[in-house]
């Protein structure tokens, strides 16, 4: 597709300067909650001793614990909350409806049901998996994909209503519950405790593997995202206009979709289904940077990575020696936030 | 719709749900015969099959019976109330607030016993029912159809997910709890139904008895304002009711979704929108539909039963969606 190729003057960020001195700012503080995450938790250091051992410095002990057991799992949220907060700012750019987000239009809850799904049928009676744990994220990604084609598919009538395309999208996620509820009964006990931390999101248990493969998979997503943000800025202003200026809308839309899906498959297969981030972090992203593209991606997918990031930090040094899953807070922030919202927008 | 044409559609649904609840009784992993459910009344001698019907049958086809009339009769009332054809206690949020509230006592407090999950599914309902409430009438508009139910979805989400969440320091009563919130009507005692039994009874008598005032009500505020009705009151009053069906019927079930926001949408074209008929026919209907689903639940993956709370949603969701869809025309 042409509209894609970095060519010819086809990328225009159009970043102003006070956005561009924002966006650093909130890459300030995503470094300071990153040494924080690494710094804090059941055995805990000083800023000063993390940032060194991050950088390689620190004691075989304090390496250990910082390399071997907090990054992966700070580097996944970072990455998850990123991917669902992109995410989330590409579905409310399409449908035009603040309220859209890839957890109330069901993708989320197909990738918790296809993951489920994936556990209970290749476990064999000693809970062992008979296939590669490798094979799970593709799970997770197919279930999402397939729950945003069924909404897609379901909604379109005449073309796509964005208040139709939410409502299926609640009805879909109950579906999905239906499916997860369904497979973790079926499934081993022992699998159901792990599916239900799966649903709920939570980064524990991360390994490096886990982050080589979402990482790429979100910087990717990223950098597509960026350069067809002046798409995305066509989209926001409604059919009508996009097409009378000159934009293939369904075509892009379609477009937007699979990345919008791809990114949440990422997220859902490594941190599970971590609610409410891709609504949040492009609101606050909003009032931040304002809603043009350019700068609106980047300061979403950075607040999206500190929002989890402080979600997996809380949980898993408020309740010691309990870890509370990620979702749990983001949830518990979230839905208040949602409320508020819908009181806010006019219409 | 004549008087005579609705007289008979009630005898038709009650004859319907008493097969259904006969059907119940016999079906099923232990095989029995319609004569043993006879026998097991006239002379009960012990046996297996006589124990399963009278200790686990009956008390099943009861439940179901009570649980989806209780659904359904909260979901006409609240689809009037909230003017919204997707209000019902699952899609905004009533049933998880009666599921959190009462994993929360069976998990952290340790609290145990059926009069205590009751009041705990009752304090759960009133809690989200409330928020609903508020929700739908805060600003001088209130928010829109539309917009409740996204609210609704919204406190349902965060009610589930605080209930996962409190179920991780708990792993022990994990799989209980997963299957209490499932929603199913297998397993529950009698006596449970029985603590909850006074709360439902007053839910549908007081039900019929604003049935009129729900007539007066649908027709819009300002018309029902006219018409000299006092408005607050009956909301407050039909509150009132639908915490006590719904969270009495999720206290005995757990969570089932779907039977409150499919069953008045077919009882309205099947009777009519006079609520005297609406709501003791979809009691009826929501009966009968549960029922269905239980004995289904029991087929499905046999020897493992299906919680019914699965079955409803396959049965509800594709209904739903043909509801979204069609509600979009008419604006």
């Amino acid at each position: 597709m042409k509209a894609f190729r970095p060519l010819h003057g086809a990328v225009s960020l159009l970043i102003d300067q006070r956005t561009v001195f924002k966006i650093i700012s909130l890459f300030a503080c995503l470094l300071i909650v990153f040494i924080a995450s690494a710094a804090l938790g059941d055995i805990k250091f000083s800023p000063v001793v993390a940032f060194q051992t991050i950088f390689g410095f620190g004691d075989p002990f304090q390496h250990m614990v910082v390399y071997s057991f907090r990054m992966p799992r700070i580097l996944v949220a970072l990455f998850a909350g990123a991917a669902l907060a992109m995410a989330g700012a590409i579905l409310q750019g399409l449908v035009r409806n603040p309220l859209a987000s890839p957890d109330l239009i069901g993708m989320t809850a197909g990738g918790s049901a296809a993951v489920t799904a994936f556990l209970a049928i290749f476990s064999d009676k000693s809970n062992a998996l008979t296939v590669s744990i490798g094979w799970l994220p593709l799970a997770a990604f197919i279930g999402a994909a397939v729950t945003a084609l069924l909404v897609y598919m379901l909604a379109w009538k005449n073309g796509l209503s964005p208040i139709r395309l939410i409502l299926i999208g609640i009805g879909l996620t109950a579906a999905m519950k239906a499916v997860t509820t369904m497979m973790m009964i079926i499934g081993p006990i022992y699998q159901a405790s792990k599916a239900n931390m799966w649903m709920t999101g939570s980064v524990n248990g991360s390994s490096w593997s886990d982050v080589l493969m979402i990482a790429p998979w979100t910087i990717i997503s990223l950098v597509a995202v960026m350069m067809a943000g002046r798409h995305l800025n066509m989209q926001q202003f409604g059919d009508e206009l996009a097409i009378g200026a000159g934009a293939r809308v369904e075509r892009q839309r379609i477009f937007f979709l699979v990345l919008a899906t791809a990114l949440v498959g990422g997220a859902v297969a490594f941190a599970g289904g971590i609610g409410f981030v891709g609504l949040m972090a492009p609101h606050i992203a909003r009032r931040l940077v304002g809603s043009h593209a350019g700068g609106l991606i980047p300061a979403t997918a950075l607040i999206g990575a500190i929002l989890v990031m402080l979600a997996d930090l809380a949980g898993r040094t408020l309740f010691l020696p309990l870890e509370v899953p990620a979702g749990v807070f983001t949830a518990a922030i979230g839905a208040p936030y949602f409320i508020y919202l819908l009181f806010r927008t006019k219409g | 719709m004549t008087i005579g044409k609705s007289v008979t559609l009630l005898l038709i649904g009650t004859a319907v749900v008493v097969v259904l609840m006969a059907a119940s009784v016999v079906y099923g992993y232990t095989d029995t015969t319609w004569k043993g459910v006879y026998d097991s009344f006239t002379a009960f001698n012990g046996s297996n099959e006589h124990l399963v019907i009278q200790t686990v049958r009956i008390p099943r086809a009861l439940i179901a019976a009570c649980v989806g009339a209780s659904l359904a009769m909260a979901g006409v009332i609240m689809q009037t109330l909230m003017k919204n054809p997707l209000a019902s206690p699952d899609i905004l949020g009533i049933n998880s607030g009666a599921g959190f509230f009462v994993v929360l006592g069976l998990v952290m407090f340790g609290i145990s016993g059926n009069q205590s999950i009751t009041w705990l599914a009752f304090i759960g309902a009133g809690v989200a029912q409330l928020l609903v409430f508020v929700l739908g009438s805060a600003g001088r508009e209130g928010l829109t159809p539309m917009k409740m139910t996204l609210a609704g979805a919204a406190i349902g989400a965060m009610f589930s997910s605080m209930t996962q969440g409190f179920l991780v320091f708990n792993e022990a009563m994990l799989d209980q709890a997963l299957f209490w919130l499932a929603g199913s009507v297998e397993g529950r005692s009698l006596d449970l139904l029985l603590s909850v039994l006074p709360y439902l009874t007053v839910g549908v008598f007081g039900a019929l008895l604003i049935a009129g005032k729900l007539n007066v009500l649908s027709m819009g505020e300002d018309i029902a304002r006219g018409l000299g009705l006092h408005i607050g009151f009956t909301k407050i009053v039909a509150s009132i009711l639908i915490v006590l069906l719904a969270g009495g019927a999720v206290a005995v079930a757990g969570p089932i979704g779907f039977i409150g926001i499919i069953i008045p949408h077919i009882a309205r074209s099947w009777i009519g929108l006079d609520h005297r008929w609406l709501l003791p026919f979809s009691g009826l209907l929501g009966a009968a539909l549960l029922l269905v689903s239980d004995i289904a639940a029991r087929y499905m993956i046999m020897p493992q039963e299906v919680p019914v709370g699965v079955m409803t949603a396959v049965i509800g969701v594709p209904f739903f969606i043909h509801i979204a869809r069609k509600g979009e025309k008419s604006r």
